[in-house]
């Protein structure tokens, strides 16, 4: 038998490490409960979302075809969730709106890391004027609330899912932003990126090698947080008037039931069950990012 | 939570939390390194104002006129009375001084100047949410501190819980549900606006109907903001809780209530009470969705009504002076702070 060991290539040896910190860390998020509840119902919704076209054939919203149909009728065995101003079916409606709900609050929150993530890097690596610099407008843009920007954005913008993704991305970057720099401070006083820098790494290994790694445990863990926001956000956005009218989201709906008073006239299905859908789902969210905060950052343990 | 963008309080604690210990500077030097930032964020916000209304929608009369019907002489009156003709630099100078003169056009929807109209509005938001965060901050505040004290007790779970929940809750969803609870099926209180149709003329009677209809938007308002207090008075205290100086205050044979109230409380407070100011931003910014859904004649009302006029001059002025009360707190929680901190006041 050989005793000689197998030469293994460095990148081969990161795998296996990443591999490896990634079944911890899957385990020990198999032993939040809370996270774990909230993985599951997101689950449930996605697949619902995604199944729409399927379970309720779009023609299902077609106002012209539902000239007979019972306006305002409550939940029954006929209508499960009741039916709105024009005789549409609130499930049928909810259904089709998770998939803008969902779709807007992963889109905007993947704008949001990216442009935080750099951001932070580069306040925190580059020192000096530039760094100075991004530090203000990332402080103005945490201090600014990011719904009246995104108002601001959406209203002289043309309407559009698309434009409430960016107008919700461009404005809550901050708080990544702000988050990922301290963490960048700190990687840059250690040892190792002393090292790399003696050696003769440039800005972009260090930022790619050493940061970037060192930064995304947090990002990931702010990311859960941040969709949930972004969810709220958007149906904000819609109920104010600034979403797309053509298309179903959750927010849509709660504007429609504005618009006809349904808090007043007693048709509580209307308002109840589309803010109870936002309430549940950025819930989820909110106990899954704690329970990866928890395990990715351990000073907050037991808490 | 209105604030689109918030955290949980742990969160909040270490992104924002100070992460550079309190310098010791001079108290004229530290006045006006705030005061400069402060007029920095400003010009920042009138720059981002210019950026958005002017250069962003490429033509904004375009933008002002959707879905108006306008024939093509009244369009070029609109666009010499807004001065497109001239250079973007000139425009840009004039866009200044209509700033700093506070004139910021005239209200498509209300035909009147934006800023008498802002001025009309104003004390009626700053009652509001001025009501609204000191019930929110007091709350806040208090269960925080005793959740964090009793970390794990049945108390501490229900209070975060609960919070936790708020946190899921868009305010204007929260606000449409009380007012379909207590306005539309109980008839406690009214169902919207500030003052009845035809309001009691004896002060004492008009005082108890504007409170009336501040109920339901206040309890709003409170109920979603209050539970980002609490998770960052909780977290201020767990941090404090091991401290050192508890248990000499402990071997001194106080009463355990004593030791939180008197050593263990006003050490978590400045922490939180930075973060509670800094968050006030977020209150402001659900004084756009509460007064619209309870039609409270505020800030927010107007800058809902400018989107859907839509009114751009409006939505501009509207956004300025939310802008500048958020920066006006930002400054009065740093000026807080250098009071509350002795470290940093004895300097």
């Amino acid at each position: 038998m050989s005793t000689q060991t197998r030469l293994r290539s460095p990148r081969a040896m990161a795998w296996e490490r990443r591999r490896s910190s990634f079944a911890e860390f899957c385990r020990e998020f198999a032993q939040n409960r809370a996270g774990l509840i909230g993985l599951v119902f997101l689950v449930v919704i996605v697949l619902l979302a995604v199944l729409a076209p399927v379970l309720a054939p779009a023609s299902m919203l077609d106002v012209t075809t539902l000239i007979d149909a019972p306006r305002f009728a409550p939940p029954s065995w006929e209508h499960p969730l009741g039916t709105d101003h024009q005789g549409r079916e609130l499930w049928v409606r909810m259904l089709w709106g998770a998939q803008v709900s969902l779709l807007v609050g992963f889109a905007a929150t993947a704008m949001s890391m990216i442009i935080g993530t750099i951001v932070g890097i580069a306040a925190g690596h580059f020192t000096g004027w530039w760094g100075g610099l991004l530090m203000r407008t990332i402080d103005f843009f945490l201090v600014l609330p990011s719904l009246i920007l995104a108002i601001v954005l959406t209203s002289v913008l043309s309407r559009g899912v698309w434009t409430i993704v960016i107008a919700i991305g461009l404005t809550s970057w901050a708080g990544t932003a702000r988050v990922v720099r301290s963490q960048t401070l700190s990687v840059e006083s250690r040892d190792y990126v002393e090292r790399a820098r003696v050696l003769g790494a440039g800005h972009w290994h260090i930022i790619v090698k050493h940061l970037l790694p060192a930064v995304m445990p947090l990002v990931l863990a702010n990311t859960t947080l941040t969709v949930g926001s972004a969810i709220i956000a958007e149906s904000t956005l819609s109920f104010l008037g600034l979403g797309d009218t053509t298309v179903q989201s959750w927010g849509a709906i709660l504007r429609n039931s504005m618009d006809v008073s349904a808090a007043t006239s007693g048709y509580w299905w209307y308002v109840l069950i589309p803010g109870l859908a936002i309430v549940l789902v950025v819930l989820a969210f909110t106990l899954i990012g704690r329970a990866v905060e928890n395990i990715v950052n351990p000073t907050l343990r037991n808490r | 939570m209105t604030e689109i963008m918030p955290s949980t309080g742990a969160v909040i604690l270490e992104e924002e939390g100070l992460d550079e210990p309190p310098r010791r500077v001079s108290g004229a030097r530290y006045l006006f390194s705030k005061l400069g930032g402060a007029a920095v964020s400003m010009v920042m916000v009138i720059l981002l104002g210019f950026f958005a209304f002017r250069i962003l929608p490429g033509d904004p009369v375009a933008s002002i006129t959707r879905e108006r019907q306008l024939n093509a002489e009244q369009v070029e009156q609109l666009r010499q009375q807004m001065g497109l003709d001239k250079p973007l630099w000139q425009q840009f100078g004039d866009y200044l001084v209509n700033v700093a003169t506070l004139n910021f056009g005239e209200s498509y929807v209300y035909k009147t100047s934006v800023s008498s109209l802002i001025g009309d509005y104003f004390w009626n938001t700053i009652l509001l949410t001025g009501t609204s965060a000191i019930l929110a901050i007091a709350l806040g505040l208090w269960l925080g501190q005793h959740a964090g004290w009793n970390h794990g007790s049945l108390f501490d779970k229900i209070t975060s819980g609960t919070s936790l929940v708020l946190w899921s809750v868009p305010t204007f969803w929260l606000g449409l549900l009380l007012l379909m609870v207590f306005g539309g099926t109980l008839h406690w209180f009214p169902t919207g606006g500030m003052l009845s149709p035809d309001p009691p003329t004896d002060p004492l009677g008009l005082i108890g109907d504007v409170l009336a209809h501040m109920v339901l938007p206040v309890i709003t308002m409170v109920a979603v903001v209050y539970a980002q207090y609490v998770m960052v008075m909780r977290a201020s205290v767990m941090e404090e809780k091991s401290a050192d100086y508890l248990t000499t205050a402990r071997a001194k044979g106080l009463r355990e209530d004593l030791v939180r109230r008197r050593h263990a409380v006003p050490n978590a407070l400045l922490p939180a009470v930075t973060l509670v100011f800094m968050h006030i931003g977020g209150l402001i910014a659900g004084a756009v969705t509460v007064e619209t859904v309870f039609s409270w004649p505020g800030l927010g009302k107007l800058t809902y009504e400018a989107i859907t006029g839509p009114d751009l001059p409006l939505l501009q002025g509207t956004f300025v002076v939310f802008s500048a009360i958020i920066i006006a707190m930002n400054l009065i929680a740093d000026l807080v702070y250098r009071f509350l901190d002795p470290r940093v006041r004895q300097a």
